[in-house]
């Protein structure tokens, strides 16, 4: 409801400043004989833009701070019988308050003082929001009154919207940064927090995880050692690069180097549906259909092999990045001049031999980069291990074995009731800070090859 | 050496470099039916096993209201002297009278009618029909009180376990112990599909009911789905518009410094961020800090607009490079300012680029589940959510539960009907941006 008001009520704000500043700049045109500097369209930007800035930000106001400000106000008016309440208490009592006033009903029947003070917190939620509302409205009309005032022959209009638009711009780009910086920062400092528990030497070389549940206290009682995820995490990702890579990289050289352009627009499409679904899917894949295929295969070869395992969870990822090898390399191998490719086949070498003497090693550079990428894709990939891989965090050599790796525990130790004080849930944190810390690296190398590489044949 | 000779050796060189040849290309051809054969088998895979879960088993039974059975009187109406409260209780407690009548044994009845010789006794008759049944005869006796004391026919579910029966999802030959249903029961769902009192009928409730515990044969997508409708607005109110934002001012505006390439680098990165890290940024940021509700797709839009963030930006720079020099230089010479240039000229070429960029966004956010499980939407939640505040489940993470539950033999084929849907889901938004973008581009 108060919602719905707020909107109408801006876009009628809106619609106003734009009219009036378009209607005023162009009747000053009618008027004199002078032009305009800006076009009316201008102006009329410029004034919704005045008038609607404050009226948003008094509205913004609101909302981060009015929910402290009528729980303040709940707290002055409740009787004095409840000052000894604990503090759960009290929060419980506010609540209840609270949603006796929402005319939702509650558990048991409510004390009179209770609806005393709901009542009362009824009142000044209508007087608050009401007031809230005449004041966004207010000053939006007061700067619409202002902005109409400054509307001159002479008044750059047109320039000063272009200065607001193109400082949304940066604060937009500005969002990535930010974006960055939040990741960094949250890791750290829950990170920080966790390592007040568990000492980084414990957690960067223990190897063994066996973190306890947080219901046990709120002790370290646990044992928090990295090695065995680290080590599950490694060995899922090679055996992913294993499938992907030959299979992606002879697909792009094929593709790029054999097929008839009519085979490639088929078939290269086709492939790149693989890079479109989503891993919940591939993860299903490999629980219900490989990883059982693969355990009836290890039966008869006379092989061990658990349905879920690191195996399974491996293959299946490998089928995932296989579209991501083959389009990057595409894209690479493409690029190598073809002066280079033409001059080794006018000297005679068969096609095989110019690609693998001539345009892989050209290419070698931005293939190692598509490599990084595909490896720090692997280590981060969550759904699939966590359908697939079983979930056993031991050091163990055997790929038929179930595992666990970083991801998967990230998982496990923070879904479910969290609190964010037990080493059990912290551990996450210092996980995905590790995570972190290994995708960038990869990635920022990849990068950097893969800039170099395009400069070279550029 | 004279030239006879090398020739000599290059031809006896060349049937072993030309089977080189021929095998390297066999590899290529080995790949791309590998990867080809990979795609064939998880499609084939997903479709073989979820298309049968769209029909499930239905009983057509001609249930009795018997007046005997609904000793409850009609629903109170306000009188004069009544108080809202006291109306409102009156109400309350004869919805819960409603509820408490023994539907089942309405249930019970209209079965042995159909079957009348059977052997099951009452409970075995009750494991073949949806628990939920009693809801549904409840509701339609409260949507029509006249139904009382008459017969009508009704379809009811099957429960899970007896669609498992009936479609052979469970071995027949197992012994009794191993069995969900008990022998006269499946003797009974034999029975009545032999004589067509159980029929096939296609599932419209996996689209319209939400998650159910008790009863998973009624289980539904709609939570799930209005879930990720909200995350995917979310996505497009947030991430289109401030990636778009910032795609326009890195290729057209920002002068070449450390300030825009230190962004450019970001970007970049954050484009291969794994997708938990954003999961783990949501729990400690949104959550934890700003005490933002868990389990809402509030958040988990927010958390996926700044996980698609980076893509769209991506996506929207290479289509405003691919607008050629020519259109903002002929612009800028008839005397439009830099910011005209491009917001009037640049940017309407660039829609169609712009189209693609918002559908790859929002089929990276409809797809994703890792970040979501972070954040608590993977609590079972049993309504369709009103607002963007209220728990939700989001479609991936209604299958990532689906395929969690113990009821294997059922849920693997609601997990691949509802990956089925999910990825139907997909390719109508791609092939939206197909049709949208050719529309677009023969205008331009």
């Amino acid at each position: 409801m108060n919602t719905a008001i707020i909107a109408a009520l801006l876009l009628i704000l809106l619609g106003i400043a734009y009219q009036t500043g378009c209607s005023r700049s162009r009747s000053l045109t009618l008027a004199g004989e002078a032009r305009l500097h800006s076009r009316p369209v201008y102006h009329g930007a410029l004034v919704a833009i005045w008038s609607l800035t404050p009226a948003l930000l008094i509205l913004a106001l609101w909302a981060l701070f009015g929910d402290t400000a009528s729980r303040a106000y709940v707290l002055a008016q409740l009787p004095p019988e409840t000052s000894s309440f604990a503090p759960a208490d009290l929060d419980a009592a506010i609540r209840r308050i609270r949603q006796i006033e929402s005319g939702f009903g509650i558990i048991g029947d409510a004390q009179p003082w209770e609806n005393q003070v709901a009542q009362a917190l009824r009142e000044f939620r209508i007087l608050t929001s009401a007031a809230i509302i005449a004041a966004a409205a207010g000053t939006g009309a007061l700067a619409l009154w202002f902005a109409r005032s400054r509307i001159s022959l002479r008044l750059r209009a047109r320039n000063e919207v272009e200065r607001m638009v193109s400082w949304a711009m940066i604060g937009c780009s500005i969002v990535a940064i930010l974006t960055t910086a939040g990741i960094v920062a949250s890791l750290l400092v829950e990170a920080i927090r966790f390592f007040t528990f568990v000492s980084p030497i414990d957690f960067f070389f223990g190897t063994v995880w066996n973190p306890g549940f947080s219901t046990t206290g709120h002790g370290s009682a646990g044992e928090y050692g990295l090695l065995p995820l680290l080590w599950g995490t490694l060995m899922v990702a090679t055996i992913a690069i294993l499938v992907a890579l030959p299979i992606g990289l002879m697909t792009a050289i094929y593709l790029t180097q054999y097929a008839s352009p009519r085979l490639r627009g088929v078939v290269k499409p086709i492939i790149e549906i693989l890079a479109g679904i989503p891993t919940i899917v591939y993860g299903f894949f490999a629980l219900v259909t490989v990883g059982p295929f693969l355990a009836g295969l290890g039966n008869l070869l006379g092989l061990d092999i658990r349905a879920t395992s690191a195996l399974t969870a491996g293959i299946v990822m490998g089928i995932m990045i296989i579209p991501f090898i083959s389009s990057l390399s595409d894209d690479i191998i493409r690029q190598v001049p073809r002066a280079m490719r033409d001059g080794s086949l006018g000297l005679g070498a068969t096609q095989s031999e110019t690609i693998k003497r001539i345009i892989l090693p050209a290419a070698l550079p931005g293939i190692v980069g598509a490599f990084l990428l595909a490896v720090s894709r692997a280590i981060g990939e969550t759904m699939i291990v966590v359908l697939a891989a079983g979930n056993s965090p031991y050091l163990r050599l055997n790929p038929g074995e179930p595992v666990s790796t970083v991801t998967v525990t990230i998982v496990n130790q923070l879904t479910g009731d969290t609190d964010f004080a037990s080493p059990q849930s912290l551990v996450a944190f210092a996980l995905g800070l590790t995570l972190f810390a290994m995708t960038l690296i990869l990635n920022v190398a990849a990068l950097y090859i893969v800039r170099r590489y395009r400069e070279q044949y550029e | 050496m004279t030239s006879d000779e090398r020739l000599g050796l290059v031809r006896a060189g060349l049937a072993a470099r030309h089977a080189r040849e021929w095998r390297f290309r066999f590899y290529g051809i080995l790949a791309i039916l590998a990867a080809l054969s990979f795609i064939a088998i998880l499609f084939g895979m997903i479709l073989s096993r979820g298309l049968p879960a769209f029909t499930q088993a239905t009983l057509t039974l001609d249930v009795h209201f018997d007046a005997a059975v609904i000793k409850v009187g009609e629903r109170p109406t306000r009188t004069g002297n009544q108080s809202h409260a006291e109306y409102a209780k009156a109400v309350s407690d004869w919805e819960r009278k409603m509820t408490m009548v023994n539907w089942n044994r309405l249930i019970e009845a209209a079965v042995r009618e159909a079957a009348p010789d059977t052997k099951a006794n009452s409970r075995e008759i009750l494991s073949i029909v949806e628990t939920n049944a009693r809801f549904e005869l409840r509701d339609m006796l409260v949507a029509d009180p006249t139904l009382i004391g008459k017969t009508v026919q009704v379809s009811l579910l099957a429960s899970a376990n007896a669609d498992n029966w009936l479609k052979g999802n469970i071995d027949r030959a197992l012994p009794d112990a191993q069995q969900q249903l008990r022998e006269p029961a499946r003797a009974l769902a034999d029975q009545l599909k032999a004589e067509g009192k159980i029929r096939n009928a296609f599932a419209w409730h996996i689209f319209t009911n939400v998650d159910s515990r008790s009863a998973p044969a009624s289980a539904g997508l709609a939570g799930a789905f209005v879930g990720s409708l909200y995350m995917m607005l979310v996505v497009i109110v947030l991430a289109v518009p401030i990636g778009v934002m910032s795609a326009v001012y890195l290729e057209e505006f920002a002068p070449k410094n450390r300030f825009t390439d230190l962004i450019e680098v970001n970007i970049n990165n954050l484009a291969a961020v794994p997708s938990i890290v954003f999961g783990l940024l949501g729990a400690a940021v949104f959550i934890n800090y700003f005490r933002l509700p868990l389990s809402a797709p509030l958040v988990g839009g927010l958390v996926l607009s700044l996980m698609t963030l980076p893509t769209i930006i991506i996506a929207t720079r290479s289509a405003l490079r691919a607008v050629p020099p020519s259109l903002r230089q002929a612009a800028l010479g008839l005397g439009a300012s830099k910011t005209q240039t491009v917001f009037h000229h640049v940017l309407p070429v660039t829609y169609p680029g712009m189209l693609t960029a918002t559908i790859i966004g929002v089929a990276q956010a409809l797809g994703e589940t890792a970040p979501l499980l972070l954040i608590g939407m993977n609590a079972f939640v049993a309504q369709v959510p009103a607002t963007p505040l209220d728990q939700s489940s989001a479609l991936p993470v209604q299958i990532f539960l689906w395929q969690g539950n113990e009821n294997r033999n059922f849920f693997e084929a609601r997990t691949s009907a509802a990956i089925i849907v999910l990825l139907g889901l997909m390719l109508t938004l791609n092939a939206i941006a197909i049709f949208l973008r050719s529309r677009l581009e023969k205008r331009t």
